[in-house]
């Protein structure tokens, strides 16, 4: 017989403030699902405890290895606001691993994004063959899997997709305990909504349960990083709570939930910022390359509800700290006019001494049609060869541009990618609703194992914070990391759609007006009408007539 | 319960009694639908048009209010207004000024949206032929025992409705839909309620049975705006469904109000235009209609434990007939 699935829900939130006065919310929510399906012989499932049915059931009908998709609305500022535990595009962006057993890949995922553009209530079903592409080096599986063929990778992005309450309703309903215990109590989206930057994500993949990977689990992590502006929300005070920031305290944890715990970042305190209530609990972690010192406040714990039964977190700035990414970008559009123009990528190297290599991936629409061979790679006023490029043509409405270049970065030094591209004239119908707004062009996509600056632990350990175990470490001494660029808006030459309507107006009256008198021209003929006489004259005629005399003119 | 227990003491009370039993026995069958479903519409786009929404959004509000599940409702805004960057508080759609009333809410499933709300798609929904990987919750699953209630709100003029500033529907194209959707048995009955300038030239062409059909302004008339809010900069719903909303805001699930209790809503001194309605289609008397008919999901369920001995076999039989009546009704 069977033995029933070991399922393991674990909630974490970390609060990190920021140099600038504002803060940085990162919620996750980890469920692990003892089950592999993907097994040949495997029984189908159809026992779900803490893991959703509706994604257990898209896993299972569309053979997915891994699954990750993310609604962002807000740009991530690196520069002030430093590296996220979680990066994401502006808009929504879905990649996804498929098993190596499945044939059709182009059906499945055409299917996929719609199931998904239902589950999430988001128009995912916009995605189809002319903003999909297979990276071939970028964006390799985050779980176990030796896929290495990139036949099986499908990435797509709508930069225009907003994300909105609708959004985030069935992403709490994909929670064990919904948003009435525990950590999603603070959801709240007047709240979230009224942020610089929020995102929320779902990510799916298959994990090993130990160190000797003798036993595989799905692992589901949902996601949610915000950050609140100090002007906007914080109403210019730099002075943050828990209560001012979600406009609830917590008052339990999930009871479903192994693990309950936040976690603030105090590696700058007591220069920066004081909180209460402190706590002797810490915890160290390193991650994104840097040690770092964590308050933990553990809720499955009544003690930490004190006298009140509710939990709240203040936090209050004394100074200023700047504090400088190794590894930011950014992208703009240079040129005038509506026919050509020039995509320009800058990336920056901040480390003072070591180089390291970047992988920049490019998806551009197919209207906007790029040449490429006046592509200039440029560091410090030099040329820079890219050591590996792997570039897809676009075919006109059919897929996009995919260019994925390898380049290595000196030290301390801004690189600069631009590439020329010529504006394409799209068929009348093809035009959306609001065609003078412009045209979106999705994230660049950088992606680097960043040097780092304290040695990185590669051990597994089951209880790791989920923030420091997302991304799965393979070497010490340096730490991935994605950045992704702004998105594009581009105009492209739109015609003025009142002018059918117009030339049918006019080359009818023309039409008319001319032939009509063409026509008149032809054939009319004019006879003389004489006037009718006066009485007197008509009765003169009348008796002359029967007098039989001539009659008057 | 109250029903069956009036029924159940028809064996020890004399036969006086039996008229009242058997004219609200008569009731509980007359409607004859099982289950109810919206089709609500927005089809304006941009910042200006927000009274749009916040129409759709209001009506959104009163059918969840009343019982109608998110499964049931086919819910399609051409444009987002709550996380709009224009919206001073975002994540909100307000009904009234003074932000009064935020008809967004927290649990709100927005089914088509964008460029997705289309005379194509609005049509394919309706008349069901959509393709094959559609998810369910963005499909009208209706049958013949279904109740639709149709709402749509917009910009519109003689016989046509604006869908996102770049297409129409015509009247006749609605009226074509309707037929379809009633040769495919895809409704009992169905109310149709536009909120546009014009909104009487719509149901027009209307040439199906069981269709009660409510407009804002007659033909010639506009549709106009209710007030606008200083603070957010715009107008925030239109005259018509903001009356409509506050008589909404009165029924609950038990509620008795009926059809001529909504065609009095919003009379020419409040709305300047005149509110029009058509029933020569529908079967039944406006009269007896249930205002939860349409935009409740009531449940004609009643379980007890008791059996129940109606008075004769005669009496029976009227009670089976009054139910078939209406699937008989061809």
């Amino acid at each position: 017989c069977m033995t029933p699935a070991k399922d393991q829900f674990q909630e974490e939130l970390v609060i990190r403030p920021l140099h600038s006065g504002d803060i940085y919310a990162s919620f996750q929510f980890r469920t692990l699902w003892d089950t592999d399906f993907l097994q040949e012989g495997q029984k189908k499932v159809s026992h779900y405890r803490l893991f959703p049915k509706s994604l257990g059931q898209v896993l299972s009908k569309f053979s997915v290895q891994e699954l990750h998709i993310s609604f962002t609305q807000g740009f991530w500022r690196t520069m002030q606001w430093g590296q996220p535990f979680i990066p994401s595009p502006p808009g929504a962006e879905l990649w996804v691993w498929f098993h190596h057993t499945v044939s059709d890949v182009d059906g499945n995922w055409k299917e996929l994004t719609n199931v998904l553009s239902g589950i999430f209530c988001a128009s995912l079903n916009f995605i189809d063959m002319t903003n999909t592409v297979q990276p071939s080096a970028s964006f390799k599986p985050l779980g176990l899997g030796n896929a290495t063929d990139h036949r099986f990778l499908r990435y797509a992005t709508l930069p225009r997709e907003i994300v909105c309450t609708e959004n985030l309703t069935p992403w709490k309903k994909l929670l064990p305990c919904g948003s009435k215990a525990g950590l999603a109590v603070l959801m709240k989206s007047e709240k979230l909504f009224h942020s610089s930057f929020h995102s929320q994500a779902v990510h799916i993949r298959p994990i090993c349960q130990d160190e000797q990977c003798t036993s595989k689990a799905w692992e589901l992590r949902q996601t949610l990083n915000v950050v609140f502006d100090h002007y906007t929300s914080g109403q210019g005070k730099k002075e943050w709570s828990l209560f001012k920031m979600f406009s609830r305290t917590l008052t339990e944890a999930c009871p479903l939930a192994s693990s309950s715990k936040v976690y603030v970042d105090i590696t700058d305190n007591p220069e920066l910022f004081e909180l209460s209530p402190a706590t002797p609990l810490l915890s160290q972690a390193v991650v994104l390359g840097d040690r770092r010192t964590y308050s933990v406040y553990d809720l499955t714990r009544a003690e930490t509800f004190g006298q009140l039964r509710s939990f709240n977190l203040l936090l209050r700035w004394k100074g200023d700290n700047m504090l400088r990414p190794l590894l930011h970008a950014e992208r703009y559009v240079a040129g005038f006019g509506l026919q050509t123009g020039e995509i320009h990528t800058v990336i920056y190297n901040n480390h003072p001494y070591r180089a390291f290599p970047v992988l920049l991936m490019d998806s551009v629409p197919w209207y906007l049609q790029l040449y490429i061979h006046t592509l200039t790679v440029t560091s410090k006023s030099r040329d820079n060869k890219p050591s590996y490029i792997h570039y897809q043509p676009a075919k006109d409405r059919h897929r996009p541009h995919l260019l994925e270049m390898l380049i290595q970065l000196p030290p301390h030094s801004m690189t600069e990618v631009t590439v020329q591209f010529e504006r394409a004239l799209l068929k009348w119908t093809e035009y959306t609703p609001d065609p003078n707004h412009g045209f979106y062009v999705g994230s660049s996509v950088i992606s680097a194992l960043v040097p780092s600056m304290v040695a990185m632990s590669t051990n597994f350990t089951q209880d790791q914070p989920l923030f420091s175990s997302f991304v799965p470490v393979k070497e010490e001494s340096s730490y991935f990391v994605r950045v992704y660029t702004e998105p594009l808006l581009v105009n492209l030459p739109t015609p003025d759609f009142s002018m059918p309507y117009n030339v049918i107006c006019l080359t009818c009256t023309v039409v008319a007006v001319g032939y009509g008198s063409f026509y008149n021209l032809l054939t009319r003929t004019f006879q003389v009408d004489e006037p009718s006489p006066p009485l007197a004259k008509r009765l003169a005629n009348f008796i002359r007539r029967i007098r039989g005399v001539p009659l008057l003119a | 319960m109250r029903i069956f227990a009036f029924i159940h003491l028809l064996v020890s009370i004399p036969h006086g009694y039996s008229n009242y039993v058997e004219t609200k026995a008569g009731q509980f069958f007359s409607s004859g639908h099982t289950n109810n479903w919206a089709v609500l519409v927005c089809t304006s786009r941009f910042w200006f048009n927000y009274r749009h929404v916040a129409n759709t959004l209001s009506v959104y509000r009163s059918v969840k209010r009343l019982g109608i599940p998110d499964s049931h409702i086919v819910l399609m805004l051409a444009d987002d207004m709550a996380c709009n960057y224009r919206n001073p508080k975002p994540a909100t759609v307000f009904s009234h000024k003074n932000m009064e009333l935020n008809v967004y809410g927290d649990d709100v499933e927005v089914d088509y949206r964008g460029y997705e709300v289309t005379v194509e798609n609005f049509l394919r929904v309706l008349t069901g032929r959509l393709p094959p990987s559609t998810p369910r919750s963005k499909r009208l699953l209706s049958d013949d025992r279904s109740n639709i209630l149709i709402y749509l709100t917009g910009h519109g003029g003689n016989g046509f409705l604006k869908f996102q500033d770049s297409e129409e529907i015509s009247n006749m194209e609605l009226a074509d839909a309707f037929e379809q959707m009633w040769q495919k048995r895809r409704y009992n009955e169905l109310l149709f309620i536009i909120d546009t300038c014009q909104g009487a030239s719509m149901y027009e062409r209307f040439y199906s049975p069981n269709l009660m059909a409510l407009a804002s302004s007659q033909v010639g008339e506009d549709s106009l705006s209710h007030q606008p809010d200083l603070a957010i900069g715009v107008h925030l719903m239109d005259k018509y469904t903001f009356y409509l909303l506050e008589f909404l805001e009165e029924v609950h699930p038990a509620s008795q109000a009926n059809m001529n209790d909504l065609f009095k809503v919003c009379p020419q001194s409040q709305c300047v235009s005149t509110p029009g309605h058509r029933t020569d289609l529908f079967q039944r008397d406006p009269g007896s209609v249930l205002i939860t008919d349409f935009f409740g999901s009531v449940r004609k369920v009643e379980i007890t434990k008791d059996t129940i001995n109606l008075t004769s076999p005669v009496d029976r039989k009227k009670y089976i007939t009054g139910f078939l009546c209406c699937q008989t009704n061809l």
